[in-house]
């Protein structure tokens, strides 16, 4: 057991990784000798040289696409996308080829890659460099979408997304890295669709993930001293999605609050909001409420991007109102 | 070829490289002193690609700019204080502080803005151009952006469409040898990024992008064929900045750069090797030279000053400017 932070949990993993498979290939920009702008990738160059740590020119759309050549002709692949919002450069690649290859080529192509990349804002990254673009994806049939939110779920969930055969968005959070988890020494795999209760509670249920389960039961300590026991659900991953752990405790508690820090319109709360309805109308005594980013880019400035990204305040409120108390 | 250059321009040249050197050293101290968030990426190094293109331009010509972008801005005729309140994230900046360092646009002065995204300016710029010839004015798109930038799709789509249809756009690259941590031999498969202008049928040039009067020269040439109807020019302006990447990299860039490479470049200042040659050739005094040091570091004071006092930016107002 140690203590490591997220950084060398991702380390370890594909280190881990690179060395039970030896055609594992690592691709992006600036992986090599830098280490990846994050050090995910420190050390690798040196150890698995540089056919199999392939750090490319600034070309989005060729990362993702080759990524996807080699995986479809027997390269497992783990392609860094920098930051979530050079998607953007890439999207052709994601959206109508990686996502869709296996389903147009009638289950015959299989695409063993992982999209490793991070998002995020609270840094004054400004518009171009903080946005969480996860609901998205989710709109995207044939991608599965992985979120961890501390160091220790990082390493089982990477292992996991690294041997599924299909392709697997990784989105880290970028305020998270450092956060540290203790870590057996022994491996573990932790399956995707499966959530998981990071704080239990009776009175109401917090859905969220990624670094937004931080925030989430820092409010949920703030809850507890006014009396009110909220459960925290880190759903891990988006695609697949575990909706029963969600409908168990939403049938207990019957009061939903879903946080995400991706915009409010559009976002996997408005799928998980429906959901809970669809299948546990007549246990709530409450309509389900969402926490979300304002629906603006994120701005540079600290008083406006604090009032655009959801705060611990917002989700006390929430649930205060989903309680009717004020 | 400096002595056919008027001594007015010269020193204007001088002054200019002068502020957006003192600019960025006062940004990186107060970046380091947490008085500017999320990161900035230094043109330290650079100066005289920006003010050398830009001096060929007029104030009606349009410019477009990289994430590396506070000396274009400069240059291109940007006022200090708005820029450094935009560095605060101030009410009063130029994007009353939503845009920060990478974000900066300054349209009265035909700056469409920098961009986050690598190579995402490069099809702004040939849409000006477009605007340009359907307008039929006889301005000119400038468009600034690094040799890592040569290896996005939008590079070669947007260099295509311009020779194309003879748009009167100029590409700059800003070739510092480096994308972040990558050197451009590891990058680029062309030898020289001027080289990829043969693909498209445009000039490409090689510019010394230390020196000012070279680029001043060239972009002049370049500015001339583009009002001309003649289309399009690849400059590839070899400079290097004396930073790193940006306030986030250890060591100036140590890791990935040889300490020699780095000192060698350092020889080679564009400020300092400017401020020689005109002393050399008698179009400033050394009386003038501290002239306009004193005045441009009053200046950027004065800039530092005006950010810090003005005001942040309401929390309510994260809400305005969605939409017109
Ligand atoms: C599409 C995209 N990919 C990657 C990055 C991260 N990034 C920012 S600047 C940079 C290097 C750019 O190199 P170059 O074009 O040579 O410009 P320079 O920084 O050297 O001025 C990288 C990789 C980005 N901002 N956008
Ligand atoms: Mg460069």
């Amino acid at each position: 057991m140690s203590e490591i932070t997220f950084v060398d949990a991702l380390r370890i993993t594909i280190k881990e990784e690179m060395e039970r498979d030896p055609s594992l290939l690592l691709i992006g920009e600036d992986i090599g000798r830098y280490g990846g702008i994050f050090g995910v990738t420190k050390g690798m160059l040196d150890e698995f040289g540089p056919q199999r740590v392939r750090s490319t020119p600034i070309s989005e759309s060729a990362i993702i696409g080759s990524a996807l050549g080699a995986a479809m002709t027997g390269i497992r692949t783990v392609a860094e996308l920098m930051y979530i919002d050079f998607s953007g450069v890439a999207m052709d690649q994601i959206i109508n080829q990686v996502a869709k290859m296996t389903y147009m080529s009638g289950g015959a192509a299989k695409v063993p890659m992982v999209i490793r990349t991070q998002e995020g804002g609270g840094r004054g990254n400004a518009a171009q460099h903080s946005q969480c673009l996860e609901g998205l994806f989710l709109h995207i049939p044939g991608l599965k979408i992985v979120m961890p939110s501390n160091a220790y779920d990082a390493k089982g969930l990477l292992k996991t997304a690294i041997r599924d055969d299909n392709p697997v968005l990784f989105i880290e959070h970028k305020l998270l890295y450092a956060a540290k988890s203790a870590i057996p020494d022994e491996e573990y795999l932790i399956p995707l669709g499966q959530a998981d209760v990071k704080r239990k509670g009776k009175d109401v249920t917090i859905v969220t993930i990624s670094y937004m389960v931080t925030v989430a039961l820092q409010a949920a300590a703030r809850l507890a001293q006014e009396g009110i026991e909220a459960e925290v659900i880190d759903l891990r991953t988006l695609v697949p999605l575990d909706m029963e752990t969600v409908l168990k405790s939403v049938r207990n508690t019957n009061r939903a609050v879903i946080v995400h820090e991706e915009c409010r319109t559009g976002g996997f709360g408005a799928e998980i909001a429906a959901q809970i309805q669809e299948e546990a109308f007549d246990f709530l005594d409450a309509p389900v409420a969402r926490v979300g980013a304002k629906d603006v880019p994120i701005p540079y400035t600290e008083p406006l991007e604090r009032a655009v990204i959801p705060q611990e305040d917002d989700i006390v409120k929430a649930v205060r109102k989903v309680l009717y108390r004020s | 070829m400096i002595s056919k250059i008027d001594s007015k321009m010269c020193l204007n040249m001088y002054e200019q490289m002068l502020t957006i050197r003192r600019f960025e050293e006062k940004a990186i101290e107060l970046f380091e002193h947490a008085l500017i968030r999320g990161n900035i990426h230094p043109c330290i190094g650079q100066e005289a690609v920006a003010v050398g293109a830009c001096t060929a331009l007029r104030p009606d010509d349009f410019m477009v700019n990289t994430h590396r972008g506070h000396g274009n801005c400069l240059a291109k005729g940007a006022d200090a204080k708005l820029m450094m309140a935009e560095l605060f994230g101030k009410k009063t900046g130029y994007c009353k502080g939503k845009g920060g360092s990478m974000h900066i646009a300054d349209f009265q002065k035909g700056n469409l803005g920098a961009n986050g995204i690598v190579g995402g300016g490069l099809p702004i710029a040939v849409g000006a151009g477009i605007s340009i010839q359907n307008r039929r004015t006889d301005q000119v798109s400038v468009c600034f952006f690094g040799d890592g930038a040569t290896n996005q799709g939008t590079f070669h789509e947007s260099v295509n469409m311009a020779a194309l249809w003879k748009l009167p756009v100029i590409f700059v690259c800003e070739n510092n040898l480096y994308g972040l941590s990558t050197p451009v031999g590891e990058s680029v498969s062309a030898c020289n990024i001027s080289d990829r202008a043969a693909a498209y049928c445009i000039p490409g040039v090689n510019v010394d992008g230390n020196d000012v009067i070279a680029v001043y020269t060239k972009m002049t040439e370049a500015v001339a064929r583009a009002r001309a109807g003649e289309g399009p020019t690849l400059l590839d302006c070899i400079t290097y900045r004396f930073f790193g990447h940006f306030t986030g990299d250890p060591g100036k860039g140590i890791t990935y750069r040889s300490k020699e490479e780095m000192d060698e470049w350092l020889k080679r200042c564009p400020i300092k090797q400017f401020a020689k040659r005109l002393i050399k050739e008698k179009k400033m005094t050394e009386k003038t030279e501290k002239a306009i040091e004193a005045a441009v570091n009053a200046s950027i004071e004065n800039a530092v000053q005006f950010a810090k006092e003005s005001p942040l930016p309401a929390p309510e107002e994260a809400l305005q400017d969605l939409f017109h």
